[in-house]
């Protein structure tokens, strides 16, 4: 286990980065739970919605990933 | 990073991004057939065969190929109708065309052993610039200057529009990179933990799970395929609506 101070800097920051992944996931299921909260009071207009679902998972999702690239970049391409 | 542990676990789950020269050799030229490129035309020659050849029979009762083919043409038409407007649908061959490559590029990816040009942000970010440049250009052509009307939040307190313009320019700004960054990162990070997972698989002790783990992880993935597939296009459509209907 040999390895210079910037490397340990560089996993520790890869891992750090990681945890935003995490949190992106509490977004898309706050997302996800609060479709399925509504759609279950009110189905009949649950199926006209679902676009908007995916929209705001994707926007909620798109943070997590950028959290990912930047462990991705920390640990292959620093 | 990528330097042997010395025995035991190794894991290289990038390994399988890598761009190779496809007829041996180890420059690539911007000419040269690589993995990529193999992997892009075989995408295309798939699109081919199940709207080209697949279509062939114009039948009035569709043949089971005929309806996926059909079946997807519908599944977009109506999404470009339903997020973008009518007066979107002359656009309606551009999204297809980007959902259809998306589609089955990431599918293909998911073949053993093949390559997920997706998973490249160089791909992924030409798509996302087309996007970009064809909003700016049909907002600006349609609508002339009101286009600069989407910063301008008319809803909101005069005091806080500012504010709100330089947001909505940034958040403006941001569309492309996003856009392509999460198909992109969405692609590489589930072949990437299948990969760590496969690696698992040498170890006698947790084979069981790392195989059992790889095969859920797989079926994650299908629906991933699917749905970023799917996001790229609709969020291609809400771009679309906001070149077409600037105003708030």
């Amino acid at each position: 286990m040999e390895g210079d101070i910037a490397q340990l800097g560089q996993f520790i920051g890869a891992g750090i980065a990681g945890l935003g992944a995490g949190l992106a996931a509490l977004g898309v299921g706050n997302v996800a739970g609060n479709f399925l909260a509504g759609a279950l009071r009110n189905p009949s207009a649950a199926a006209g919605q679902t676009a908007t679902l995916f929209i705001g998972i994707a926007f909620a999702e798109a943070l997590g990933i950028f959290s990912f690239l930047v462990a991705l970049l920390l640990m292959f391409a620093v | 990073m990528a330097e042997d542990t010395g025995g035991g676990l190794e894991f290289k789950p990038m390994d399988q991004f890598l761009v190779k020269p496809l007829f041996g050799g180890d420059t690539i030229h911007w000419y040269t057939p690589t993995n990529a490129t193999l992997w892009m035309f075989l995408a295309i020659v798939v699109i081919t065969l199940l709207f080209v050849v697949g279509t062939r029979g114009r039948a009035v009762v569709p043949t089971r190929v005929q309806s996926v083919a059909e079946l997807m043409y519908g599944f977009i038409y109506k999404m470009v109708e339903d997020v973008a407007g009518k007066d979107a649908l002359k656009f309606f061959p551009y999204i297809l065309t980007l959902f259809l490559f998306i589609f089955f590029a990431n599918f293909l990816a998911l073949i053993p052993t093949s390559f997920s040009p997706t998973s490249h942000i160089a791909v992924t970010a030409v798509m996302a610039l087309g996007v970009f440049l064809t909003v700016i250009t049909v907002g600006f052509v349609k609508n002339g200057a009101s286009f600069l009307s989407l910063f301008w939040v008319s809803s909101a307190p005069l005091a806080l529009r500012p504010v709100l313009a330089l947001i909505e320019i940034i958040s403006f700004f941001v569309r492309p990179v996003s856009h392509a960054v999460r198909l992109a990162g969405a692609i590489t990070a589930g072949h990437a933990v299948m990969k760590v997972f496969a690696g698992f698989a040498v170890a006698v002790l947790i084979a069981p799970f790392a195989i059992g783990a790889m095969v859920a992880i797989y079926a994650l993935e299908v629906l991933v395929a699917a749905i970023q597939a799917y996001v790229f296009t609709i969020l291609t459509c809400v771009y679309l609506k906001d070149a077409l209907h600037p105003h708030h």
